[in-house]
């Protein structure tokens, strides 16, 4: 109940500042929270980033390994991204199963790497239809202060620009290590997702834990380096306008061009 | 595709597939539909608003929506594993938050409304067709709604825009984009991209999309 009536004062609060053009703190409606990114946090993994967005914290480990393709995609190597949210990060996160809301969480960010093409997977197979090199990207939020979205996104994409992919060689049918030799991960195009939140007529851009707990709906783009729309979902208890989806595409696009800037330093 | 803009089932770029609907095909449920969307069938059945169990779910400001969509393990070419996988746990998740403004859960507080859709085939587009099949299901209960909510794809095919999107033009295809409105007010409740679009493409398919569920539906 108590939580029910902060919800209420918030969302007044936060509504009588949108109408002034004004968020809770201080940011323009299609601002980002400060975002800053540190690559190599674990030396044992093959790529890692430790992303910060505001007060939300990520850390994303790449694991590179020989693995057998699926039984339809023998031409391609694996990606696979998975999402956490570790019960340290955020008081209402229990240990146990994964909910409906990090699945989605993960396969958002899965969706937005995998059909931007941003690793091209055809440059992974040892054997055809045999062996190929998997590349797995792990992220684990350590803190909780919304739009989980987009910062795992960006700390997903900084850990695949910081990794080395090890050489394999094949030996008796079968992927041997080649100890000392490693190159870097075929990347075509650096996929930016962008998550927005609808709260009244308001589009904001990169909401907080608040201003999530008060949004109408959601939705995040997923755009490429040549400015292509590329993967989208739309989440929360409300909808949106058709016009209200047209102004987002192009929000996603602008804001997610500065992004991109800072992910270009990383390759 | 050919030529002429004439696919691979014979329906032209703005057409979409067969569809047919029945409504009250379960005696248990509250409300229950029946839908055939081109070679996908599917059933939904809605039970509520009922007391929710467990009951520290239950909210008492307002009644709370939960959805299940599941696909049967003879649904596909390949058998499918019956336990819930991780896509069907993220569609059911989308299916309920495209049905939930459609609904006036706070005139129903402390109690749950049940939806659950069975894909007995599935054949492209099935969260589509499941979401159509669930708000007619729905409307069958009787439960004031604000609207229905109608759902359908567009896609691109062959560089070309083209609505409802079957099954190998999705695997063969270069974008696929379930979309779903509220016919009455407009408003998009459901929206997912997978491919590659240019700003005026994402325009044009989303305008394909309700296009379609404008005359449709």
């Amino acid at each position: 109940m108590e939580s029910v009536i902060i919800d209420q004062l918030k969302r007044d609060k936060i509504l009588d500042l949108l109408k002034q053009g004004k968020r809770l703190d201080g940011r323009a409606l299609d601002e980002q929270r400060p975002l800053s990114i540190e690559t190599g946090v674990i030396p044992k993994a093959n790529g890692s980033a430790r992303v910060k967005l505001g007060n939300t914290e990520v850390i994303t480990g790449v694991k590179v390994q020989p693995d057998k393709p699926f039984p339809d995609l023998g031409d391609k190597g694996i990606l696979i991204c998975t999402a956490e949210i570790l019960p340290l990060a955020d008081p209402h996160v229990e240990p146990g199963p994964p909910t409906e809301e990090v699945i989605e969480l993960a396969r958002v960010v899965d969706r937005g790497i995998r059909e931007t093409e941003m690793i091209d997977l055809h440059q992974l197979v040892l054997i055809e239809n045999k062996s190929v090199v998997g590349i797995f990207i792990d992220s684990s939020v350590i803190d909780s202060d919304g739009n989980l979205f987009d910062a795992c996104s960006y700390a997903s994409v900084s850990a695949v620009l910081s990794s080395t992919i090890p050489k394999y060689e094949i030996k008796d049918e079968a992927p041997v290590l080649v100890e000392g030799v490693t190159s870097k991960p075929p990347v075509k195009t650096l996929p930016v997702s962008v998550t927005m939140a609808r709260i009244g007529d308001y589009i904001i851009v990169d909401p907080t834990k608040d201003e999530e707990a008060c949004m109408d709906a959601r939705i995040t783009i997923t755009t490429n380096s040549a400015g292509n729309i590329c993967a989208l979902q739309k989440g929360g208890e409300d909808g949106f306008s058709v016009d209200q989806l047209l102004k987002c595409s192009e929000l996603a696009l602008s804001v997610g061009t500065k992004i991109r800037k800072k992910l270009e330093q990383l390759m | 595709m050919s030529e002429d803009g004439i696919r691979c089932d014979g329906r032209r770029v703005d057409q979409l597939r067969n569809i047919s609907i029945k409504v009250g095909v379960l005696k248990n449920a509250d409300g229950s539909a029946y839908i055939e969307f081109g070679k996908n069938k599917i059933l939904a059945g809605v039970f509520g608003p009922r007391d929710v169990h467990p009951k520290h779910m239950a909210n008492p400001d307002t009644g709370i929506l939960r959805c299940r969509y599941h696909m049967s393990p003879f649904s596909v070419t390949e058998r499918k594993n019956p336990a819930p996988s991780r896509r069907e746990i993220e569609i059911s998740k989308v299916l309920k938050e495209a049905l939930q403004p459609a609904l006036i859960l706070k005139d129903f507080p402390r109690t749950v409304i049940d939806v659950f859709v069975e894909v007995l085939q599935a054949d492209g587009g099935s969260r589509c067709a499941a979401l159509d099949a669930a708000a007619v299901a729905l409307a069958d209960t009787g439960i004031p709604m604000r609207d229905l909510v109608s759902a359908c794809a567009a896609g691109k095919v062959a560089d070309r825009i083209v609505l409802d999107v079957n099954n190998e033009e999705d695997q063969e295809g270069q974008a696929d984009m379930p979309v779903a409105i509220m016919p009455n007010s407009g408003k998009v409740t459901l929206m997912q991209l997978d491919g590659i679009l240019t700003s005026e493409e994402y325009k044009t398919c989303l305008q394909t999309a309700i296009g379609g569920l404008q005359t449709g539906l």
